[in-house]
């Protein structure tokens, strides 16, 4: 029914905009307006990273209409909260492609909301680009291990996978923290599970040893009871899959115990909020994120300072550099179907199919790195960073591509 | 290793958390039969007042000495002017309505109060550190800080203060009074209206004291961390007779022991792996109560009318 709703308002509306495009074609007033959807969590946990997505976006829109990207197209910005929550994430993306001025969404963050919004936009045919999910599944189907097949066409990144990010992690544990013994916890979720299931794995296969494993709830705030599990284990290591909501407090409680060991997590909990709320605890504990630190890359420079003139709030250090070459992708999508269109953009579902096709075919320079896809829509920028808490801030570590599995 | 009394410790020390709590939902009830959920809410804007005091109104490094009682007075006002405030504004005008009506209105107030945080109080979205007691024994095989010091300390001056206050003060007789029969206690000359509020304002200061220790020994708190205790500590309530204060802190204990140990051990059963861990816990917890109910409908200690208040 939404979607019958849809196509016939999509009509209707296309039909107004060819008019008002006829009429003025040279003025401003003329021009069309789309929106670019942005579902992240922007409230409670996970929203530092949260809002760090939807000021990405904002800027590549800002940016976008400033510069005149797609002629006779303005752009604008709809962010829905999802509250990383995956029931929210989906009644957003119905959300979006019920509104027919969505021509494409960036988002969500986390790989749990994710496959909740995958089928609302493939029935919709509407593009979907997280600039932060790592969970392989999404783009290389449940059997990724043994036989990739993508499951969504609609669906893509410009995150790399956990696949790549715990293997990545555990040769770094092994072989340059020179760690032999690690215990491995998770929260359970699409994410934090994947991740550590991968890290587990790899680490063993390096030859090390799990001293023993365990699962924690989101929410839950008392850990004394694995603290002492984890300092019986005699791990020297404790690497954690999830958020930082969790690993914050458990670095707490388990430096508060008297055991000295690392907590080593994935780009979940890089975030400046874990070292403001564990304080001292998190001296020396170690993440690994996507890509290269966004404060490094040149091209990167003019969006930094874009977001701190602006004073937006939430972090753009994990995602923000990620969300804006998503939401460029979508625009500069645009710009193609438009361009391939003699100059004019196709009417309502017609407009968001060949986009998805468009973006498929991305390839330009984003302030992330190069942003090109491949055939399960993943990104072929496949950069990943090793950070370490250092005097109460991330510094990188070790940079570099993974492609042992 | 052993970690037995280790483990143990932490559910002790825990459980006392979920006991202090659970003394506010059971005092409540004795007196007016309210399930008052925004409790755990009451809990937190505790640990809020705490803060407040510490990061706004201390100089930097004030001594833990000083600012510990300071805080606790802090969390303690605040606390108790929310409790007596939601019974005055709240509850009160919806005595004589029917059950269900303050039950929703406790759930709205603790929406309310969880959100009023989070939008007004400077950094709440998120979770807020809070100054934390680190300093470690190694008593035997077991290790404490001095949080946790304070909170068995907090726990045992509470618990017989109260006891003495219900048994031997005037006001606390009259309370045993009102919990028995408000009606005829109305009769005898005893102010209900009174005591009830001094039965809210004594939950919310021991929820004030839970919260100080929550931040001591967490070392931050959210807007959201009263959800999880509050639900626990009705839950302890309930397994130790809901109405009996001696109840609450033995449910309470009981409970956080009984998580604990079920994360602890469960998983090394033979065939149990799977339902072991730490991620289990609250469903053994659950389960326990199922058991506790079934056998005990009334709770642990049960609701001796004599004592509750």
């Amino acid at each position: 029914m939404v979607i019958l709703t849809s196509v016939l308002t999509t009509g209707a509306l296309t039909l107004t905009a060819c008019g008002s495009r006829d009429s003025g074609s040279n003025s401003d007033s003329g021009s069309t307006t789309l929106t670019i959807g942005v579902d992240a969590p922007l409230s409670g946990e996970n929203s530092t990273t949260g809002l760090g997505i939807q000021y990405g976006v904002q800027i590549a829109v800002d940016d976008a209409n400033k510069n005149n990207w797609v002629p006779g197209v303005k752009f604008k910005v709809k962010a829905l909260d999802d509250k990383a929550q995956p029931a929210t994430g989906q009644s957003n993306a119905t959300s979006f492609t019920g509104d027919t001025n969505v021509v494409g969404a960036v988002g969500p963050l986390n790989s749990g909301v994710a496959q909740s919004m995958q089928q609302v936009f493939s029935s919709a045919d509407m593009v979907e680009i997280s600039p932060s999910n790592t969970d392989p599944s999404l783009t290389q189907g449940k059997n990724w291990r043994t036989s990739k097949t993508r499951p969504y066409k609609t669906y893509f990144r410009t995150a790399t996978t956990d696949a790549l990010q715990g293997s990545f992690a555990a040769d770094y544990a092994y072989n340059g923290l020179k760690k032999k013994k690690v215990f491995v916890v998770d929260d359970k979720q699409t994410y934090g599970a994947g991740l550590a299931g991968i890290f587990n794995s790899a680490f063993k296969k390096l030859g090390g040893s799990v001293a023993g494993t365990d699962h924690v709830n989101t929410g839950d705030t008392d850990f004394s009871s694995l603290v002492t599990k984890i300092k019986n284990s005699g791990a020297d290591l404790l690497y954690y899959g999830g958020q930082y909501d969790e690993s914050e407090k458990i670095t707490k409680q388990l430096k508060g115990a008297g055991v000295n060991i690392p907590l080593f997590g994935g780009d979940g909990m890089f975030a400046s909020t874990y070292i403001q709320t564990a304080g001292k605890a998190a001296e020396g504990d170690l993440a690994t994120s996507v890509g290269v630190p966004a404060d490094t890359l040149p091209a990167a420079k003019q969006f930094i300072a874009t977001y701190k003139a602006k004073g937006y709030k939430g972090d753009y250090g994990a995602y923000g550099a990620y969300a804006y070459d998503a939401a460029t992708a979508i625009i500069k999508a645009v710009k193609a179907v438009k361009d391939g269109n003699s100059d004019k953009l196709p009417s309502g579902n017609d407009l968001r199919s060949k986009v998805v096709a468009a973006v498929q075919k991305s390839n330009f320079e984003g302030i992330s790195g190069k942003v090109s896809f491949d055939q399960y829509g993943d990104t072929e920028n496949k950069q990943l960073t090793v950070y370490q808490v250092e005097n109460g801030a991330w510094k990188a570590v070790k940079t570099g591509t993974f492609n042992g599995s | 290793m052993n970690t037995l009394p280790q483990q143990l410790a932490n559910g002790l020390l825990l459980g006392s958390m979920y006991g202090l709590i659970a003394i506010g939902y059971t005092m409540v009830y004795g007196i007016v039969q309210l399930i008052n959920f925004a409790h755990g809410e009451i809990f937190m804007t505790g640990a809020f007042g705490a803060l407040t005091v510490y990061a706004y109104i201390l100089p930097d490094g004030t001594s833990m000495v000083v600012a510990v009682p300071l805080m606790l007075i802090g969390g303690g006002i605040v606390s108790v002017l929310v409790a007596v405030g939601a019974e005055r504004f709240a509850y009160r005008p919806l005595r004589q309505a029917p059950r269900l009506a303050p039950l929703i209105t406790a759930i709205g107030l603790s929406l309310s109060l969880q959100e009023l945080v989070r939008n007004f109080y400077p950094g709440a979205d998120k979770a807020r550190s809070f100054p934390s007691l680190d300093a470690n024994y190694d008593i035997g095989s077991v290790t404490i800080s001095d949080a946790d010091i304070f909170l068995v300390v907090a726990a045992i001056v509470c618990m017989s203060g109260l006891a003495w206050f219900v048994r031997k003060s005037r006001t606390g007789r009259a309370m045993q009074a009102t919990a028995q029969d408000p009606d005829t206690a109305q009769l005898m000359g005893i102010d209900t209206n009174r005591i009830i509020v001094v039965a809210f304002a004594i939950g919310g200061f021991f929820a004030a004291v839970a919260a100080v220790s929550y931040g001591l020994k967490y070392g931050n708190i959210d807007y959201r961390m009263g959800f999880l205790m509050g639900l626990k500590a009705f839950t302890a309530a309930v397994m130790g007779g809901i109405g009996n204060i001696y109840g609450a802190m033995l449910g309470g204990v009981v409970l956080g022991v009984a998580e604990t140990l079920a994360s602890a051990y469960i998983s090394h059963i033979p065939g149990m792996q799977q339902l072991g861990g730490s991620s289990w816990a609250n469903v053994w917890a659950f389960c326990l109560l199922i058991l506790v109910l079934l056998f005990r409908p009334q709770g642990l200690l049960g609701e001796r009318v004599a004592d509750r208040a």
